[in-house]
C-alpha cells in the first residue's frame, strides 16, 4: 500500500503496539532545555530511573538565558536555578549540555539541526512546541509536554499515535522582499490556529523545492500555529548537502550509506493524504498579523478588518483581539507606528534571516523612536555573522546586536516590554501579554521587521530599495 | 498518574475560541510556581478592575471543577503548566468544542478529563451552564461516559476506550511502556545495523 513519508519514518520507528493503543516510537534525538528539563530530571531521581540513551540526549539552555551581553549572561548563568539543575542532570545522567559558553550555545531549534544532529528519516523529541522546526531537513519531529519528556528520557521512546496525513503544496515564485515567514503566516491566516489540528503536514510543491534549507525551517515551525502536530519536508539533494560535515552528522561509508537511501525517502506516488491543500504563492505580499493570533493577519498593505463582516461567532474574539491591540477597524497596517522591532527567535534568526534582513537595513538607519535589537539564534550563527560583517551593518543602522537565546520571543530571560508598546517581532506568536503584559505584538518576517526599523511604522520591504 | 473516574461540582463556563497555554498559564521561570495562582493570572489581573472581573474570580465559582470552553481550547505552547494550573485550582475536567492536540495529551497524562460533546449537546450544555451561574452541581462520570446537568439531562461522550482506561486505572505511562523493554532492545540493536547513523553517534573532529 503506498505510503506517506510520515508513514514510512513511522513505521521504521514503531517498536510495539500499548495497550492503551499508543505506538511506542523510538526517539533517535532528544533535546531537552532548561525550562522543563529540571522538572522531568527531578522526577527521574524521585522515581529512581535513569536516562535510558544518555548518548542520544542533549541539553541546551535557551528560554532563559540573558542576551544583553557576556557578563550577563556569566551572572545569570551562575545563579539560576534552572540552568544549575540541568547542569547537575546532565553530570549525573551523563548527557552533554551545550552550556552558555559552549561553542554550541543556542536556541535548541537552531542548535540541533546546525550540529547534525538532525537527519532526514530520523525521529526527533523536545519539550517544545516548535520542535517541528526541524522537520524541514526530513526528520519526525514531536514536542511535548513535560511527562513525556520524563518518557523520553526513561524510554528513548514516545507513546503517541499517528497524526493524521496533510499535504500542503506551494507553488509559484516569491517576488523579492517576501520568504516563508510571510508564506506561513499566509496559511495560517487561510485556515486558521487550529486548522491543521491533529495533522501530520507534509509541505511538498515546486515553492518548498525552491526553498533554501533555513526558509523550510521557517515554514515548519510555524507549523504549529495552524495546530499541525508536526511538518515535514521530503529531503532533496539541498538537505542532503546542507548536512554534509555537519558535527554530529555520519560520516564516511556511513554517511554514504545513509545519504543514498535519504535521496529516495518520500512520500509515495499514490499515497493518501486526508486533507490536501494546493496554495500558488505567486503575487503573496509580505503578511503582517494585526492581532492575538497568527491567523489574524493580512498583507502588509491591508487594513485592519472590521468584525461586522465576520461571522457572529466570531466578532466577540476578534473584537477582543481590536482592543487589545490598539487598533480599530479600517486603519492601514502601515500607519501604525512601532516601539521595538525583534528580530530572532527559533523562527527567524539564522544566518540567512539576519544576512536578508542586513541586505535592507546596510547605509541606513533606524527611525529615532524605535529600538531595535537582533538576537542570532545560536553563537554559531552569530559568529558567522560576525566573520561577514553583518553585525557591523546592523549597529552602523542603529540596531542592538545581542548574543544568542529565546529571548522576547517568550520573555522567560526577562526581555520584555511594557504595557502599551508596539512590537514588530520575527517570532511566531502574538498572544496577549506573550512579550510582556499589555505589550501588541505584529508578527512578520526579518526583511519586513528591517524595513519597519527604518521607518518606524509597519513598512513593505518591497519598497526599500536596497544595494 | 491520578486515576479519574468522576466528577461532581461547579462548572464555570468560559466560552472563547483558541484560549492560548500563555493565557491558561502565563510563563513563570521560578523552580516551584504557585500553579493554582499561574491560572490564567494576567486575565485575572487585567479584568480585577472590570464590574465583573474574570469569571473564575468570582466567589461562586472559587471551588468550580468542571470547565466548560471553546474551540481548539490550550493552542500554542506545549507547557503542561496549563494542565498543572487548572488542576491546581481545582478543575478535574475540561469540556470543550474542541482542543489543541497537545493540551489534550497533557491532560491524559495528569489525570483530567478532556470531553469533546457533540454539538447540540455541547451549546445545550453552555446554556444550562451559563444558567446555572455557579450554583448547581454537575458532573462528568468517565465510567459511564455523560456529563450530567442539575436538571436531569445527561449528554454522552465518546472516548477513545484505552484512553478511558487507562484514566480509569491512573496507569503509569512510563511502566506500560517499559513493559516493552525487550523490544526496544532488539529494535536498538537491529537499527544498529540497518542504519548506524541512528544509533551510533560521535561527534567529528572539528
Amino acid at each position: 500500500m503506498a505510503r506517506t513519508l510520515v508513514d514510512k519514518i513511522w513505521d521504521a520507528h514503531r517498536v510495539a503496539r500499548r495497550a492503551d493503543g499508543r505506538d511506542v516510537v523510538y526517539v533517535d534525538r532528544h533535546v531537552l532545555h532548561e525550562l522543563h528539563g529540571p522538572h522531568a530530571l527531578e522526577r527521574l531521581v524521585e522515581t529512581g530511573r535513569a536516562v535510558r540513551r544518555p548518548d542520544l540526549t542533549f541539553g541546551v539552555l535557551d528560554h532563559t538565558s540573558p542576551t544583553s551581553d557576556r557578563s550577563e549572561v556569566a551572572r545569570v548563568s551562575a545563579e539560576s536555578p534552572l540552568m544549575r539543575e540541568m547542569r547537575s542532570g546532565a553530570e549525573r545522567f551523563g548527557f552533554r549540555l551545550f552550556d552558555v559558553d559552549d561553542d554550541e550555545a543556542g536556541i535548541a531549534h537552531v542548535v540541533a539541526p546546525e550540529l547534525g544532529l538532525v537527519l532526514p528519516g530520523a525521529t526527533h523529541a523536545c519539550p517544545d512546541s516548535h520542535a517541528c522546526t526541524v522537520g524541514a531537513l526530513g526528520a519526525l519531529a514531536f514536542g511535548c509536554g513535560t511527562s513525556d519528556l520524563e518518557h523520553v528520557l526513561a524510554t528513548q521512546t514516545l507513546a503517541i499515535k499517528k497524526p493524521r496525513p496533510m499535504r500542503i503544496r506551494l507553488d509559484g515564485t516569491l517576488t523579492s522582499g517576501v520568504s516563508a515567514k510571510d508564506v506561513a503566516l499566509h496559511l495560517i491566516a487561510r485556515l486558521g490556529v487550529g486548522g491543521a489540528s491533529g495533522f501530520a503536514v507534509e509541505f511538498t510543491g515546486m515553492l518548498v523545492d525552491a526553498l533554501s534549507i533555513e526558509q523550510r525551517f521557517t515554514l515548519c515551525n510555524m507549523a504549529v500555529e495552524m495546530g499541525a502536530r508536526t511538518a515535514i519536508v521530503a529531503p532533496d539533494e539541498r538537505a542532503i548537502a546542507w548536512l554534509r560535515e555537519r558535527p554530529y552528522a555520519p560520516a564516511g561509508a556511513t554517511w554514504d550509506r545513509a545519504a543514498a537511501a535519504w535521496a529516495g525517502l518520500r512520500s509515495d506516488s499514490g499515497a493518501v493524504f486526508e486533507r490536501d491543500l494546493d496554495v500558488d504563492c505567486t503575487d503573496l505580499a509580505p503578511q503582517v498579523s494585526w492581532g492575538t493570533n497568527p491567523s489574524l493577519t493580512v498583507g502588509v498593505d491591508g487594513r485592519v478588518p472590521d468584525p461586522a463582516d465576520a461571522p457572529a461567532a466570531e466578532r466577540g474574539a476578534l473584537e477582543r483581539a481590536l482592543a487589545y491591540m490598539g487598533v480599530t477597524p479600517g486603519t492601514a497596517l502601515q500607519s501604525l507606528a512601532i516601539d521595538r522591532v525583534f528580530i530572532g527567535s527559533c523562527t527567524n534568526a539564522r544566518l540567512e534571516d539576519l544576512e536578508r534582513a542586513a541586505q535592507i537595513v546596510r547605509g541606513k538607519h533606524v527611525a529615532p523612536s524605535v529600538r531595535a535589537i537582533v538576537v542570532p539564534g545560536s553563537l554559531a550563527v552569530k559568529r558567522a555573522a560576525e566573520a561577514r560583517g553583518i553585525d557591523t551593518v546592523f549597529r552602523a543602522a542603529g540596531f542592538e546586536w545581542h548574543e544568542t537565546g529565546c529571548s522576547l520571543c517568550v520573555g522567560a530571560n526577562g526581555d520584555l516590554g511594557s504595557a502599551g508598546q508596539r512590537f514588530l517581532s520575527t517570532s511566531n506568536r502574538n498572544f496577549e501579554s506573550r512579550q510582556g503584559p499589555g505589550v501588541r505584538t505584529h508578527l512578520a518576517s526579518p526583511e519586513t521587521a528591517a524595513a519597519t526599523a527604518l521607518r518606524g511604522f509597519i513598512a513593505d520591504p518591497r519598497l526599500v530599495v536596497t544595494r | 498518574m491520578k486515576p479519574f473516574e468522576a466528577v461532581e461540582g461547579v462548572a464555570v463556563a468560559l466560552i472563547e475560541d483558541n484560549v492560548d497555554t500563555d493565557a491558561i498559564a502565563p510563563l513563570d521561570v521560578g523552580r516551584r510556581p504557585d500553579y493554582a495562582r499561574m491560572l490564567f493570572r494576567r486575565r485575572r489581573e487585567a479584568e480585577r478592575g472590570s464590574p465583573a472581573g474574570f469569571v473564575l474570580d468570582r466567589p461562586e465559582y472559587a471551588h468550580a471543577r468542571i470547565l466548560v470552553a471553546g474551540a481548539n481550547f490550550g493552542c500554542g505552547s506545549s507547557r503542561e503548566s496549563a494542565v498543572w494550573a487548572l488542576a491546581a485550582f481545582g478543575i478535574r475536567c475540561v469540556v470543550a468544542r474542541s482542543f489543541a492536540e497537545s493540551f489534550r495529551l497533557n491532560c491524559l497524562r495528569n489525570g483530567l478529563l478532556p470531553v469533546v460533546l457533540a454539538p447540540d449537546d455541547g451549546a445545550a450544555l453552555e446554556r444550562l451552564v451559563v444558567a446555572a451561574a455557579g450554583t448547581r452541581t454537575f458532573g462528568a462520570d468517565l465510567r459511564s461516559q455523560q456529563v450530567t446537568a442539575p436538571d436531569g439531562s445527561a449528554f454522552r461522550f465518546d472516548i477513545d476506550a484505552h484512553e478511558r482506561q487507562a484514566l480509569l486505572e491512573g496507569l503509569d505511562d512510563i511502566g506500560l511502556t517499559l513493559r516493552f523493554l525487550p523490544e526496544i532492545e532488539a529494535w536498538e540493536k537491529s537499527t544498529r545495523e540497518s542504519a548506524p547513523q541512528l544509533q551510533v553517534l560521535a561527534k567529528r573532529p572539528a
